[in-house]
């Protein structure tokens, strides 16, 4: 995770692999001449008032190559609604989306299948699995539509198949899967035209929660194998959490905040952001850099000796919380480059496990 | 074999070719099948042509049977015959009363003391208040709409001259639809309460949908007598089935959660039936009622053959002596009743759910339930004065008949040669041939081929009970007009598919189609199917194409219906996987559209076969030669056993058909995990 988290922040200031630009998606009786009328900014209460329901308002992302953007928000936040703009499996009533900097909104349905069978995936709440198909035809489907040799499809078919797991149930038909079985297959089928965006809808909200954290973990090992650039939509904050880069909080169809999970927690934009946050374990997000009594900035810092005791500074606090202890005097925490660039003493690990209420201890 | 092909690795051409050649082994048997007995028919003639000596006598039989039944059984303090004549007497006295309100009004004459004998005549409703209060029971129930649609209807049947004979079907309708919901309610919650009644009732219900109405037109006609009362009874054996389904489907459809809550609420089983599962189950009973008073309309022109009058009666005889304008102009009204009275009890339907929402309902429907009684009493007394007002005067009529008339000679005259040319084409290069292999095929193939189709689609107690249906017409000696029975139908089932699947596609896919589509289908819903057979008539004069045209128009319906349905029932994850799969819309209709909703669409296609049987029932009137045919002639010849036999017959043809079909479906279903 923190490997990733790092190449995200480098490819950051390059151009983003997806972007919203100023996206709206307006339900209503014609509504893309309501939004015109309203200089494509109407405000909450003339959409209340006109009866016009803003599932998605002003939308702005940036979504780096090779990201997990975790888009998060209660149901009926207008997610779902956004992650269908952005595949344009629902047209969006105004503004752009940019991928690769073309404009998908405006793209032509030919071309527009064409990128969906090449660079786009996409796993569902509920899989959306054909149920007349055995496993293996599921997941060969998208190769299928595209007209691929039936030897290759098959054959790239076996190749995620095994890479979910599930080569021992290749003939068997969705019906006879459990739910987590399922959304493997589900995943499998997204994968195997090797898509460079990955869209996740909710891809574990329907499965028990023990299946859910295996199926976390899951995720997580194959996107250190493949490095896609992800959409993953959510209601759970700790899912959001776990898995993702960035963080972008929705709320009433408005992305409210986006960020690390770290910034969110220390630096919530709101009240309806705090709510959430204040009842992770802040340990498991605060990493070590954040809470650090940082050294003075000098020109040749003391790099870190063979043996002496140290964490790195991306470490999350209960990550190095029993080091810490271990030593009555501060530990030292380095950087990537194996600089020393501050201490972590035992009072700053203990407010941050305790305190809870989203303020940052002073340094 | 599904595993097989897909375990085997895919080398070269040669596997291919023989796994391509392994799937069509289930031709195997089949022909084989036809190629011995082919073989051995040119050896034996009884395997060609069922031998008339061994024709068994059922019809004698059910002669003799309906003979004791109605001359000899006794139960001691009465007879069979008295216990269904007292019946009929019992059912006349709400329809006498139905007449005296809305026709003949009533005569007056008793004795007082004092006064001495009075005599009168108490008029009947005035049509100004019918019109009146049925717009007040729209605009109760829905509002100005509804008042409008339901009271213009009304107003058609005064202003196109068909009030008196409309009135007299009305009546008789009051009376039939209360006692086919009583009777289809109470049979209903006996097969909800007792299995062993469900399982004894079930099958009665196949029967009674199945057999066309003629064949049991006579029996009763022989145990009610000729008269409107009769006619009412057979209506309501016709339109109970639904009434009967719907009470059962609703009782058992009831979720769990309710009667959790209710049994734990500590409701007795009485308690538990009556406020939470007939409640819960309104909703589908009300569908069942609405379902009644349509058959129930369905069945008036039928009815009118053993004694009812009024508009079916006009029909009927307009028909009969091919005056296809009156024909038209009655048989219009009958369809205008139908969709007042469709409307109505829908919005019943739909009222009883909003009721909770508002709480001003009590006052409203005193107020109109007070302005209709207002109605009734100022036009009743107003019509002693004014003639107008108590009976629409006739020098207001508007009739269509001469238009109509003059559209079937204008037709005539100027599309003759397109329409004969057609119908000519039709004839020789589809109709007759297939006729003629149809009769040709030797019953004893036709039978062994379905018992092999039913062993292969439902093991061997399916192929044995089709080998049974399929074989009561040889035995019987129907064989050949059941197979120019099959011929019409399945000619008729081919084209209604052929048409009605890609429409239904069409409009799957555009809302705008799909809307405008319900309400076609809605309108064709409610026709009577003796409506059908006058335009085709019109058009192609009587014979074999005018029924064609008649019954794929008739069975075109559920064809539509359910491929549409079928399509949208495609769980909409679904379709978005396949879009973001990147198929076309080709592809999402061919791939996935299409496999998934191929259960309903084959659901559709066995309702579209049992209209169309029973629509080629109804075509033997404008003469062709089928079951239908001597089912009719039975009728006007009070042949019991006859009739009796030849509607069994296409009980059979339909029992065959929906059991193969069922079986397939039900296959269907499970290869696609859907069971």
């Amino acid at each position: 995770m923190n490997l990733n988290r790092h190449t995200a922040q480098q490819t950051q200031k390059s151009e983003p692999k997806l972007a919203c630009r100023n996206v709206w998606k307006v339900f209503g009786h014609r509504p893309r001449r309501f939004l015109a009328r309203h200089d494509y900014n109407p405000s909450d209460q003339v959409l209340a008032e006109s009866n016009y329901i803003g599932a998605a308002r002003r939308v702005n992302l940036d979504i780096a190559l090779g990201e997990i953007f975790v888009i998060m928000g209660l149901s009926g936040s207008g997610k779902s609604t956004l992650v269908r703009c952005m595949s344009r499996l629902h047209d969006p009533t105004h503004g752009e989306i940019l991928f690769d900097g073309q404009d998908l909104s405006t793209v032509k349905e030919k071309d527009l299948i064409r990128i969906r069978r090449h660079k786009m995936g996409m796993v569902f709440q509920h899989f959306g699995l054909l149920p007349h198909r055995n496993v293996l035809e599921n997941v060969a489907f998208p190769l299928e539509v595209q007209g691929t040799s039936k030897r290759k499809r098959l054959e790239r078919a076996r190749e995620v198949i095994d890479l979910v797991g599930l080569e021992d149930r290749i003939d068997n038909l969705p019906n006879e899967l459990s739910g987590g079985e399922q959304q493997r297959v589900g995943i499998a089928r997204s994968l195997a035209v090797e898509p460079e965006v990955w869209f996740l809808d909710e891809p574990f909200s329907a499965l028990d929660p023990l299946i859910r954290s295996e199926m976390q973990d899951e995720f997580l090992r194959l996107q250190r194998l493949l490095h896609k650039t992800i959409v993953f939509i959510t209601h759970d904050f700790d899912e959001a959490i776990r898995l993702a880069d960035r963080i972008a909080i929705m709320k009433d169809g408005e992305i409210i905040q986006t960020g690390t999970p770290e910034e969110l927690l220390t630096n919530p934009a709101d009240a309806y952001v705090s709510e959430f946050t204040s009842r992770i374990p802040r340990g498991k997000v605060i990493s070590a850099q954040a809470v650090m009594d940082p050294l003075p900035q000098t020109q040749d810092q003391t790099l870190i000796g063979e043996g002496s005791s140290h964490v790195s500074a991306e470490a999350t606090i209960e990550q190095c919380a029993q080091q810490v202890f271990s030593q009555p005097e501060p530990l030292a925490v380095s950087d990537p480059k194996g600089r020393i660039v501050g201490t972590l003493t035992q009072e700053a690990v203990v407010e941050t496990l305790f305190s809870g209420n989203g303020s940052r201890p002073e340094a | 074999m599904s595993s097989a092909t897909i375990d085997l690795p895919l080398h070269g051409n040669g596997t291919q070719l023989f796994r391509k050649l392994r799937r069509l082994t289930f031709l195997f048997w089949p022909a084989a099948i036809v190629a011995f007995f082919v073989i051995l028919g040119q050896q034996y003639q009884w395997i060609d042509v069922y031998p008339e000596q061994w024709v068994l006598p059922v019809q004698d039989w059910l002669n003799q049977a309906m003979k004791w039944l109605i001359h000899e059984c006794s139960f001691g303090l009465f007879t069979f015959k008295e216990l269904t004549r007292s019946l009929a007497w019992l059912v006349s006295w709400p329809f006498k009363l139905g007449m005296g309100l809305l026709v003949q009004g009533f005569d007056i004459s008793f004795q007082l003391p004092l006064l001495g004998r009075i005599e009168g005549h108490l008029p009947h409703v005035s049509w100004l208040g019918v019109v009146g209060c049925v717009s007040l029971l729209g605009h109760y129930l829905q509002g100005w709409k509804l008042a409008l649609i339901s009271g213009g209807c009304f107003l058609y049947l005064a202003v196109f001259g068909q009030w008196v004979s409309a009135m007299e079907t009305f009546s008789s309708i009051l009376v039939a639809v209360p006692l086919g919901v009583l009777f289809g309610l109470i049979l209903g919650i006996i097969s909800y309460w007792s299995k062993t009644a469900e399982i004894l009732i079930r099958p009665l219900l196949d029967m009674m949908q199945t057999v066309p109405i003629f064949a049991y037109l006579v029996p009763i006609l022989f145990l009610f007598g000729f008269g409107p009362v009769s006619a009412m009874l057979g209506t309501v054996i016709y339109a109970v089935p639904p009434m009967v389904r719907c009470t059962h489907l609703g009782l058992q459809a009831v979720p769990d959660s309710q009667l959790e809550a209710g049994i734990t609420s500590g409701c007795s089983r009485i308690q538990l039936f009556i406020k939470i599962k007939l409640p819960s189950a309104l909703h589908q009973i009300m569908v069942g009622i609405n379902q009644v008073i349509m058959l129930t309309l369905n069945m008036v022109i039928i009815a009118s053959m053993i004694g009812a009058g009024g508009l079916g009666y006009d029909v009927l005889t307009a028909l009969r002596r091919l005056h296809i304008g009156r024909g038209l102009e009655a048989g219009i009204a009958i369809v205008v009743l139908a969709i007042a009275l469709d409307r109505l009890s829908q919005a019943i339907t739909q009222s009883r759910r909003r009721k909770t929402a508002s709480s001003k309902n009590e006052g409203i429907r005193h107020r109109h339930s007070l302005t209709a009684l207002g109605l009734l009493f100022a036009t009743l007394a107003l019509g002693a004065e004014f003639q107008w007002i108590a009976l629409y005067p006739e020098d207001w009529f508007i009739s269509t008949a001469p238009f109509w008339d003059g559209l079937m000679s204008w037709i005539n005259i100027h599309l003759y040669d397109v329409l004969n040319t057609l119908r000519s084409f039709l004839l020789i290069y589809l109709l007759v041939p297939l006729k003629k292999f149809l009769l040709g095929l030797p019953w004893s193939v036709v039978i062994a081929v379905l018992a092999y189709a039913g062993y292969r689609l439902g093991g061997w107690r399916l192929a044995l009970l089709i080998a049974a249906a399929a074989l009561f017409p040889a035995i019987t000696g129907y064989w050949e007009k059941t197979m120019y029975t099959v011929y019409l139908c399945g000619i008729g089932v081919c084209i209604a598919a052929l048409i009605g699947i890609p429409i239904g596609i069409l409009a799957a896919g555009n809302d705008r189609l799909a809307s405008g589509l319900q309400i076609i289908l809605d309108t064709l819903q409610t026709l009577p199917a003796f409506v059908y057979l006058m335009p085709c008539v019109m058009l192609f004069r009587v014979g074999d194409v005018s029924a064609l045209v008649a019954i794929v128009a008739y069975a075109v319906v559920p064809a539509i219906r359910y491929t549409l349905h079928g399509i949208r029932l495609v769980p909409i994850p679904v379709l978005e996987a396949s879009t973001m799969s990147g198929c076309r819309k080709r592809q999402i209709l061919t791939k996935v559209q299409f496999p998934l909703a191929l259960p309903q669409i084959m659901l559709g296609i066995n309702q579209t076969i049992m209209l169309a049987l029973s629509m080629v029932v109804i075509t033997s009137l404008i003469g062709t030669s089928d079951l239908g045919q001597e089912v009719y002639i039975a009728l006007t010849k009070a042949d019991i056993g006859r009739g009796m036999v030849a509607g069994l017959g296409v009980a059979c043809i339909a029992t065959v058909s929906d059991r193969l079909i069922q079986a397939a479906t039900a296959r269907q279903k499970l290869k696609l995990g859907l069971a």
